[in-house]
Formats: C-alpha cells, sequence, structure tokens
C-alpha cells in the first residue's frame, strides 16, 4: 500500500507547529506548555516515522516520490517541493525524529531554570522540521532549503546565550564556514542544474550515465569531467556540514550553545547531512573515481588529525566535539571508498553513542553546576551511578568494541577501506587504522578523568540558613565562580535527564547486531544507493561475513581490536596508576603538545587571512576605490573643477573700467593681428 | 472604472494628496489619516490588476491612448504587462507602509510630507505603465522632485549634498537618455515605444542609443561605478524616503532596460553584456567587501542594495549570451525571471531593513553600529523581525532573497560557469556583511546604557514589520504566483532579444 501524503506531510509539519506555538505564545503557554506542545509534536513525527519505516521494510510500501506543489517553472527548468521517501530516508527520518524527541525531554532537565527555555525548544521543533524537510526532500531545490534552514538554526542555537562574547563569535563563524561550503553545493546544484537539466532527484538520477564523457570548459583548451566537477562541487557542500578538513574549524566552536543541541545538532544529525547527502547522490559519486579519491583524501585527513586534538583538550564537550569531527571523517571515507550504505549505517550507530556521549557530559556538566573543566573533576561515578554506566556503554562503543554497535560499523569501514584499491586508499586505511588508536586515548582519558580517580573538587561547606534556596543555576551567570569549588555535592541528574541516557545506551549496545546483517551486508537500501560491481567493497566483504556473533568473535582477532586495547592499557596506566605522568608526557613533548593545543594553527591563519585580510581588503576598495577614485577624483572633482573654472572666470569681471579697455585693446590687437597673418 | 484602471492608479494618489496638502500643519492628525486612506484606496485599486490583467492574453493590456501634444505626436499612452503590474503591487504595498510607518515618525509639516510620499508614488505607477517614451521620461524626471523634497526637507545634517548629488547624478544620466529619445522620434516621428522597439537601427546607431540609456538606467539602479549617490541619499533620507528609495526607485532602472535597451538597442545590447555582466559582477564582489566595513547601518544597507541590485542587471544580460551565443531560449528565461523576482523581493527585503534601522533611529537618533549592541536584550520582537530580514537580506532559502539569487546563478552557470562563480560568491560576503552587523547590533550584552532603555516595537511599528516578514516569506515559500504573473512577459522579452535589427 503506497505511504499517503498527509501522513508524510505531518511528519514535518507536527514540530514546525510546536515551533510556532512555543515561539510565538511562548509567554502565553508558559513553560510547560511550551514543551509539552514541542514534545507531542516530536511524538507525532516520531511515531509516524517509525509507521513509515515499518511500512517501507515490512509493510511492503513501494518508494513513494510526488511533489507537493510547483515551486517555480519556467520552460523546461522547474523546482518543486516534493518528497522521496525510500529506506534510506525512513531510517534517516526514524533517527532525526527519535533523538530528537529524547533531546526534547533531556532539554526540560538542562534548561531548568534558563530565562529562554519556550525559545529553546522552539528553536529544536524548528530545527526538527529542517531536517526532516532536508532528507525528505526528492529534489536538489529542497534539499538546499533544508540545508541551509538547519544552518540558520544551528547559528540561533550556538548563539543561544546571546550574552556570551563567545557565543556570539562562534555562531557567525559556523554560519559563514558553512556558507563557503553552501557557496561550492549551489555550484554543484548548478553544474546538475545545466548538465541533467534537472533538479528533480529521480530524472537526475536516471540520465546521470548521459555524463560519461562530457566536460565542462573552464578556460580555452582546459576541459574538466562533468561527474567530477559535479561531485567534488556537491561534496565541498557537505564539508562545510559535515566539518570536514578544511571546513571543520566551526564544530569545535559550536559548543559554546546548550549542550542538548551539541547532542542533536553538532552531533547526531545536522552534521551527518553530508554524509546523507552523498549517500544518496551516489548514482552521480559513482560516475568519477577522482571525485571519490577525494572525498575519501579528505574524509582520512579529518579522521586521524582531529582525532589527535581530542587528546589534549580539557573541556569534556570539546573532546566529544573532536571525536564528533573524527567520527565524521571516518563515514566520509567509508564513502569514498564506495562503502555508502557503511557510511549511513555508521551514521545510524554515531546518533545514538554519540548523543548519548553528549547528553552524559551534559548530565555531568549540571552535576558539577556548569563546570566543563575536566581538571576539576575525577571520581565521579559514585555520585552519579546512571550517567556513568550510560557513558561507558556510549565510549565503548565509540571505540568499536566488539558487539558494541560502533564496532559493526566502524570495523567495517576500516575494512572495507583495506579491501579498496582506490587512488589514495593505503593513506586513509593507515588514517583510520592509526584513528582507533586515538579514539581510544581520548575516550578513555575523558573517562577516566570525569568518573574515576580521585576527586579533584571541593564542595563548600554550608554555612548558616539560606544557602540551600541559593541555586546558582542561571547559564547566563556562567563562569563567575571559583574554578573546582562546588556549592553542593554533584548528584545524580533527574529522570528526564537519565531516561534519554538509558534509552540511548540501549541501541548504542544492541542495534548493530541486530541490524548488520542486513543493512551492512544484506542491500537493505534496495535501490536509495547505488553502487557500482567494480568498487563494491562491501559486497566483495559480504561473502565473509557469518553472522553478528561470528563478526564480533573475529573482531577480537583483528589489529583494531589491539589498538583500542593498546589504548585502553596506556590511558589505564596514566590516569589511575600513575597520574603524574601525563604531566611529564606533556612536558616532553611540548612542541606536539603546542601544535595539537593550538589545532594546527588553522583558525589563527583563517582568522587572520579571512576576516582581518576580509576587512583591510573592504577598507581599501572602500576608501581607494568608492571615496578616492569615484567620488574624489570623478564626482566632486568635476564639480570642484567647474567650480574653479568659475572662480577664474569670475576674477575678469573685475569691475575696473581700465582693465576691460585694456582688455578690448589687447583683443582688438590679437583680432588685427590674426587677420594681419592669415592676409599674408 | 476599469476602462481607466490605470490611470486612476496613477491620478488617484496625486489628487489625493491635495486633500492631505489642505488639512494643513494644524491638522496633522487628519493629514495622517487622509493619507492612509488613499494609500489603501490605491492599494485597493491596484488589487483590480490581478483579475483584470489575463495571464493568457495579449502582454500589453489595460491600454489606455490619448493625444497629448499634438504637435510632436505624443500620446498619453498607458498599457501593463506582468512585470509591470508586479512592480505596480509593491508600490502601493510599500507606500502604505511607509505612510504607516512615518505616522508619529514625522512631527514636522506631516502633512507635507505624507503629500510627497503620495504625490511620488503616482508618478511611480505612472513609469510602470507608460508605453510612450516622452510620457515615460516625464514621469521619470518629476518622480525626482518629491525625492529630492523629501530628503532636503526631512533629511540629516547633510541632506544638502545628498540632495543635490543625488539630483545632479540621476539628472545627468536620464539627459543622455533625453537625446537618444530626441535621436528617435527624429527617425521614427513618434515616441511609441511599441513602433521604437521595431525600429531598424544600425550598429553605430544601437551602440550610441545603448549607452546613453546605460548611463540613465546605470544611474538608477545603480551600477557600478555610479552607484555612489546611493549611500549618501540613503544616509540623509528619512526612513520613508530610504524605503521607497531601495525599494521601488532603484527598481525603474531595472525596468528601464526591459523597456528601452532590450527592444530599442538589442544587438548593442547582446555586444555590450559582457560589460554589463562585469560591472554586475563587480557590484557583487566589490561592493559586497565595501559594505563589510561600513559603520553606518544604513550605509551598510545602501551598499548591500547595490550589491543585490548587481543580480538584476546580470539576470538581465546573461540572457542575451544565452540567447545570442547559446540559443538557450529557457536559460535566458529562467535568468531573466530570477532578475525580476529579484527585483520584487529586493522591494521587500530592503525595504524592511530601513524600516528597521528607522525603528532603531528613532530610539537611539544614530546609526552608528558601534553605539548599538544587545539591543535583543531590551527588544526581542524587534530581534525576530531583524534576524528575519537579515536573513532574508544574506538569501536565505525560504525567504524571497534566496529566489532571484538561486535563479540567477542557475542561468548564470549555463552561460559560463566563471559568472556563477563570482555571483555565488554573495553566499558568503552578503552573509559576512549582513550578520556581523546583527552580531554587532543586536547580540551581546548591553554595553551603552541608552540601549537599555530603547523601547519594545509598538503595535504599528509590528504591523509594517510584520507585513514585510509575511511578503518575503510567501515569496519565499512559493514563488511561482509571481513567476507565473510575469512569465508571458518575460518570454516575449526574451523572444525579442533573438530578433536581430541589422
Amino acid at each position: 500500500m503506497e505511504l499517503s501524503t498527509a501522513i508524510l506531510l505531518t511528519i514535518p509539519l507536527a514540530p514546525l507547529v510546536g515551533c510556532l506555538l512555543a515561539g510565538f505564545f511562548g509567554k502565553f503557554i508558559g513553560r510547560a506548555g511550551a514543551h509539552s506542545v514541542t514534545i507531542l509534536g516530536l511524538l507525532v513525527a516520531c511515531g509516524l516515522s517509525f509507521y513509515v519505516l515499518y511500512q517501507i521494510t515490512m509493510g511492503g510500501a513501494p518508494v513513494y516520490n510526488h511533489n507537493l506543489y510547483t515551486w517555480f517553472e519556467i520552460g523546461k527548468f522547474s523546482a518543486s517541493v516534493g518528497f522521496l521517501i525510500d529506506r534510506l530516508t525512513a531510517m534517516m527520518m526514524v533517527v532525526v525524529t527519535f533523538v530528537s524527541l529524547l533531546v526534547h525531554v533531556y532539554t526540560i532537565g538542562y534548561m531548568a531554570d534558563d530565562p529562554g527555555y519556550q525559545r529553546f525548544f522552539s528553536y529544536i521543533s524548528l530545527f526538527t522540521f529542517s531536517m526532516l524537510m532536508l532528507v525528505m526532500s526528492n529534489n536538489f531545490m529542497q534539499l538546499f532549503f533544508g540545508w541551509e534552514a538547519v544552518g540558520l538554526v544551528s547559528y540561533l542555537l550556538i548563539g543561544f546565550w546571546y550574552k556570551r562574547p563567545t557565543a556570539i563569535f562562534a555562531n557567525l563563524k559556523a554560519f559563514l564556514v558553512n556558507r563557503v561550503g553552501d557557496f561550492g553545493f549551489l555550484l554543484g546544484i548548478s553544474a546538475v542544474l545545466y548538465f541533467l537539466g534537472t533538479l528533480d532527484y529521480a530524472t537526475a538520477f536516471a540520465g546521470a550515465d548521459s555524463l560519461v564523457g562530457k566536460t565542462l570548459t573552464i578556460t580555452q583548451g582546459m576541459h574538466w569531467d562533468a561527474p567530477t566537477v559535479i561531485c567534488v562541487l556537491l561534496f565541498i557542500g557537505a564539508m562545510g556540514k559535515s566539518a570536514q578538513v578544511p571546513l571543520h574549524v566551526w564544530l569545535p566552536d559550536s559548543m559554546e550553545g546548550p549542550t542538548p543541541i551539541s547532542a542533536l545538532i553538532h552531533a547526531a544529525t545536522m552534521v551527518t547531512a553530508g554524509i546523507f547527502m552523498v549517500a544518496r547522490m551516489s548514482p552521480l559519486y559513482e560516475l568519477s573515481g577522482s571525485a571519490l579519491s577525494f572525498v575519501m583524501v579528505i574524509g582520512a585527513t579529518g579522521a586521524l588529525f582531529t582525532g589527535l586534538i581530542g587528546i589534549v583538550q580539557n573541556d569534556i564537550k570539546r573532546v566529544v566535539a573532536y571525536s564528533t569531527l573524527s567520527q565524521l571523517g571516518y563515514m566520509t571515507v567509508a564513502l569514498g571508498v564506495s562503502a555508502y550504505s557503511g557510511a549511513v549505517y555508521h551514521l545510524m550507530t554515531h546518533a545514538f553513542f554519540k548523543a548519548l556521549l553528549f547528553l552524559g557530559a551534559g548530565s555531568v556538566i549540571i552535576a558539577m553546576h556548569h563546570e566543563q573543566d575536566m581538571r576539576y573533576m575525577g571520581g565521579l561515578r559514585k555520585y552519579m551511578p546512571i550517567t556513568w554506566i550510560t557513558m561507558w556503554i556510549g565510549s565503548l562503543a565509540l571505540c568499536g568494541v566488539p558487539f558494541f554497535s560502533g564496532f559493526y560499523s566502524k570495523d567495517a569501514i576500516i575494512e572495507a577501506v583495506g579491501e579498496s584499491h582506490r587512488w589514495g586508499a593505503h593513506y586513509a586505511y593507515f588514517c583510520v587504522m592509526a584513528g582507533a588508536l586515538v579514539t581510544a586515548l581520548y575516550t578513555f582519558r575523558q573517562m577516566y578523568l570525569t568518573f574515576h580517580g580521585k576527586e579533584r573538587f571541593t564542595v563548600k561547606a554550608h554555612h548558616g540558613h539560606g544557602h540551600d534556596a541559593h541555586h546558582d543555576d542561571h547559564h547566563d551567570d556562567h563562569g563567575h565562580h571559583e574554578p573546582g569549588v562546588l556549592e553542593h555535592a554533584p548528584t545524580e541528574s533527574p529522570w528526564v535527564v537519565t531516561l534519554p541516557l538509558v534509552l540511548l545506551a540501549i541501541p548504542s549496545l544492541l542495534v548493530g547486531i541486530f541490524t548488520v546483517g542486513p543493512m551492512l551486508f544484506g542491500g537493505w537500501f534496495g535501490q536509495a544507493i547505488h553502487v557500482d560491481e567494480a568498487n563494491n567493497v562491501l559486497g566483495e566483504m559480504a561473502g565473509d561475513f557469518h553472522g553478528a556473533m561470528a563478526m564480533a568473535l573475529h573482531g577480537f582477532t583483528q589489529l583494531p581490536f589491539f589498538l583500542v586495547l593498546t589504548g585502553f592499557a596506556i590511558q589505564t596506566y596514566i590516569y589511575l596508576f600513575n597520574p603524574a605522568l601525563a604531566g611529564r608526557i606533556k612536558s616532553a613533548l611540548k612542541p606536539l603538545w603546542t601544535v595539537l593545543d593550538r589545532k594546527y594553527w588553522v583558525d589563527d591563519v583563517y582568522f587572520a587571512v579571512f576576516a582581518r585580510g576580509g576587512v583591510k581588503l573592504g577598507r581599501l576598495f572602500w576608501k581607494a576605490g568608492d571615496a578616492a577614485v569615484i567620488d574624489g577624483a570623478m564626482v566632486n572633482g568635476s564639480a570642484s573643477l567647474v567650480q574653479k573654472i568659475a572662480a577664474a572666470m569670475r576674477r575678469l569681471q573685475s569691475g575696473y573700467l581700465y582693465h576691460y579697455a585694456f582688455a578690448m585693446i589687447l583683443g582688438l590687437i590679437l583680432l588685427l593681428g590674426g587677420f594681419w597673418l592669415v592676409g599674408h | 472604472m476599469f476602462n481607466h484602471l490605470l490611470s486612476l492608479l496613477i491620478w488617484l494618489p496625486v489628487v489625493g494628496a491635495v486633500p492631505v496638502l489642505l488639512a494643513g500643519s494644524g491638522r496633522p492628525s487628519l493629514a495622517r489619516w487622509l493619507a492612509l486612506a488613499v494609500a489603501v484606496l490605491t492599494f485597493a485599486v491596484s488589487l483590480f490588476l490581478i483579475p483584470q490583467y489575463h495571464l493568457d492574453g495579449a502582454v500589453m493590456q489595460l491600454g489606455e491612448d490619448h493625444l497629448w501634444i499634438a504637435s510632436l505626436g505624443v500620446h498619453y499612452g498607458l498599457a501593463v504587462d506582468g512585470i509591470s503590474v508586479a512592480l505596480i503591487l509593491l508600490t502601493t504595498f510599500v507606500t502604505i507602509l511607509v505612510v504607516v510607518g512615518a505616522w508619529e515618525v514625522i512631527q514636522d509639516k506631516p502633512h507635507q510630507y505624507m503629500a510627497a510620499m503620495l504625490v511620488l508614488e503616482g508618478l511611480m505607477i505612472g513609469v510602470f505603465c507608460a508605453t510612450d517614451a516622452l510620457l515615460f521620461y516625464v514621469f521619470f524626471e518629476a518622480m525626482l522632485i518629491p525625492m529630492f523634497i523629501l530628503i532636503g526637507i526631512w533629511g540629516g545634517p547633510r541632506r544638502v549634498y545628498a540632495t543635490i548629488k543625488f539630483f545632479i547624478y540621476t539628472f545627468l544620466g536620464s539627459i543622455f537618455m533625453l537625446i537618444g529619445l530626441i535621436y528617435l522620434y527624429q527617425k521614427a516621428g513618434t515616441f511609441d515605444l511599441h513602433t521604437l522597439a521595431a525600429l531598424p537601427l544600425s550598429m553605430t546607431e544601437q551602440t550610441w542609443l545603448f549607452f546613453a540609456f546605460l548611463l540613465a538606467f546605470a544611474v538608477k539602479v545603480p551600477m557600478v561605478p555610479v552607484h555612489t549617490w546611493l549611500p549618501d541619499a540613503h544616509v540623509e533620507a528619512p526612513t520613508g524616503g530610504s524605503v521607497v528609495l531601495a525599494a521601488v526607485m532603484l527598481k525603474i532602472g531595472g525596468y528601464g532596460f526591459l523597456r528601452f535597451s532590450l527592444p530599442i538597442t538589442p544587438d548593442a545590447a547582446a555586444h555590450f553584456a559582457p560589460l554589463v555582466i562585469v560591472l554586475s559582477l563587480i557590484a557583487v564582489v566589490y561592493i559586497g567587501y565595501v559594505a563589510l566595513v561600513q559603520d553606518d547601518m544604513k550605509k551598510l544597507v545602501a551598499y548591500s542594495s547595490v550589491a543585490h541590485m548587481g543580480f538584476v542587471t546580470l539576470g538581465i544580460f546573461i540572457a542575451f549570451m544565452l540567447v545570442r551565443d547559446a540559443g538557450n531560449l529557457d536559460a535566458a528565461k529562467l535568468g531573466m525571471q530570477g532578475a525580476m523576482v529579484q527585483m520584487i523581493s529586493h522591494g521587500f527585503v530592503s525595504g524592511a531593513m530601513f524600516s528597521c534601522i528607522g525603528v532603531l533611529y528613532d530610539r537611539l537618533h544614530t546609526r552608528q553600529i558601534k553605539d548599538y549592541g544587545g539591543v535583543i536584550n531590551v527588544m526581542p520582537w524587534f530581534g525576530f523581525f531583524y534576524v528575519l530580514f537579515a536573513m532574508a537580506n544574506s538569501g536565505l532559502p525560504g525567504t524571497s532573497g534566496f529566489v532571484g539569487e538561486f535563479m540567477v546563478v542557475l542561468a548564470s552557470f549555463t552561460a559560463n560557469p566563471w559568472i556563477a562563480l563570482f555571483a555565488a560568491f554573495t553566499l558568503i560576503i552578503g552573509a559576512a556583511y549582513t550578520l556581523w552587523m546583527v552580531k554587532r547590533v543586536l547580540w551581546g550584552d548591553i554595553t551603552n546604557p541608552h540601549v537599555a532603555e530603547m523601547k519594545e516595537i509598538n503595535g504599528r511599528e509590528t504591523f509594517v514589520l510584520a507585513a514585510f516578514a509575511a511578503a518575503v516569506l510567501a515569496l519565499g515559500i512559493w514563488p511561482q504566483p509571481l513567476i507565473h504573473l510575469m512569465d508571458h512577459s518575460v518570454a516575449q522579452l526574451v523572444q525579442q532579444l533573438a530578433v536581430h535589427k541589422i
């Protein structure tokens, strides 16, 4: 049975209605009203998304691809708003709405004392709407709409605490860096329209083969291969949105936003839009080995080098942020070796365990009264057991320990890269393999610093009455207290916070075992993802796949597992048995530490060249071009020229008779002289 | 009534200005209400254009024709196509908002201010209706007078410099157009635009005429390098003057290209299209950088107007390349439509931006960005609108600002990827200058104690901004009705581009 349009339309519109109600009538409906309407909207969207997934996989519903209305139609060109619902979309819808729903619930606890409570719910519901429009789109125009709309919400949410200078710097930076990516993306869409004559996915993919052999003339005698141009340009968009090197700089700064959105937007969903997009465009990417090599090298570089930065971070959220950058690199590498299902599969498992890690970090931050520096934590496991255990589950999944969901997706990616013969695959293989060690290093360091070892904070003794009532949780006042001194002992977070942790820990632990067979090796995505026979590394690996159990047991004998074990052993020794060693290593490797701490100076260079340089260039253009040449020389110059001539002429009218008489005589002589000359 | 719908639209506000003026300075409230009544009535009448203009009928409709100056064969000839209809609706819509926006703000001689605004409205509608070149010229020049008065009387401290610069700049441009028109009259014996379009002209003649028209309209748009009057005029103009200037008057430049340059000098225009395209791209990139470093909000938005209008000229002239070089009529239509949608959209977005700056100025009496900061703390509803319009100005999909730019970039890529590359640069630089301003004005903690005393927007201001917001979103979410309205006219124009006159 075909999916009904009404149901599909309800899925994005329910969160939008929630957003509008909470946003415009927030004062009227109050805090409880705001979270009730938005959560209700998300419940509807999430429930219907599960229904759609069920219908598509089990219910035998055919792929839905219809336009809702025409956005523009000019001659043969047109763009519409419409939905394409296949297995890839259905899976994304479930991931987005499920994580978003849990984040909504979590927010009730996390933002409990924030004055912008209603506004926050409005934003995250608007985000859910935008993200759904992105993944459900059946054409490039709407994709771009969703793409930029999630960017807008990300901008609003990073700058949610708009009084903080760092937050409003970070949101501007995020928007602009994303715009650099979108610049490429828009040109990529233009190239699609130019070569394929359509913005509709199905039509474009059906005609994709016609691209082979076509070229784009760049200059005389220089022709670029059409599929490569299209795919590289579109991927530049993905580099912005999915924070790939060298457009990754905005993501760590985005941690200025409240933690729930770090989990939802900057880990689980929005940043994976680029991965989703490339997977969606697989019929185009399969035409260009060069573009895929480019994708792979960019992804591999990010997977290793951004992970390294994570090792030296002290802010609990920043560790998770760099880990996200690194994991996005893994997904991108998978795309680059044509293992699209592997990338999307890692996207899904990552959404669960990374949202879990972020929300867990947020739970720790609540307990620490908005202290985020891990140097003032330690030993928290006995205060907050639920957070502790769930975060361990998330961490083991992140490191890819066999049986955890992350293992299935990550191990498959590493192996797929090893199988690939694409140009640059050796480099990529080294990066993803070394990345496994790096992942273990930063993850276990974070877990030990936070939950284990000695407590590195003190709890203020209570003096007198009334102090208990003083609940210093206003986020806007963040950072005014003495580091490492708490008003109260840390406690486990309320149930609205821990419930989402538990609900995310379950799939982080189990989803791999149950889904790896069909989704990774069983061609579950069907027609949604297209892989050329020659490039089908996952297909080759499928021959060796004998069930999830066997794969996990085999995983214990493989190099990635030993690398994780090595990382675990190193960090266990340092942080549980010999904490002073960390400082000694740091001073021994000071230059290396500086390189990582300065983030390879990428941010500094960008700021100096693009931000300061741009302003300098603008000033030069303004002062030299507009003010000096156009206004100074041309406009006011011609005006003052007229004035000067007039002034000179005025001097002639002196009013003295003898001046005039003299002029007349002079004129007469000249005239007569002239006649005399002509006469001769 | 429908036989003289266009005349009614032109003269209703002009005649309606008389009682407003007669209300005198003693009865400002009466003058305001009368002005609002006239503006609303004109808007209501203009709405009749929608059912009266038949989308599948002839291109020029609702025509009126009377001999005006018999000795010169000048006609009072009016007619509209889909593009004119869209621009007239924009004009009548914006005028209401300008009248409401000026309500309590203009305390000095409000009756004269309102009357000037209404006269200006009528004259601008006249420009969009005229089918006789001389009649067009008369409206085109006459419209300078009320604007001159608006800036000169209610303007800022440097208003004299600004008005003279504004007047001489535009007058210098149009005087060349007048010479061109006289030449054409001598050759054809008429000022009728339809006849002039069919007039065969040699390449040399076309070249001279093309540059005469280019000067007139390039100043109006304005294009680089004749844009420097605009920032000065905007800075000195009262809010309402800025809104009308940006929202409607600049469009007359783009409209002029369609009515004069394209039909009368198609071959010269095609030959010099690369020049105009390069100037348009300079407007996008160079002016984008200049806008980035402005300290005055109005100047910043004025420069951003120049950059956005670059897409209008780009869209129009890219169509030449597409038709003549590639024979791609559909892509040419895409570019031309993009230019037209950009004109309408820029009307809403720039009008809204200037209204927002007016709201801030009324409270703090400064337009310097550095004097603000943290406005969102005291004016959250204002902040909502400000961010919305800033996003529209940055071309965010879902707002009107995206539609035209998107279409022009798509069409440009078909002509030459390099053109699209430079045009698409607006995504970065446009967002940079707009959002950097938003960061410094809206976000952050309050540093200036006067900002802390700023009051949230009142009902009247909310109405104005909400009306703009509705238009910006409606056009961004569903542009097809507007495109459909103009489709026939654009198709006709693109057909004309293909016809060689030599």
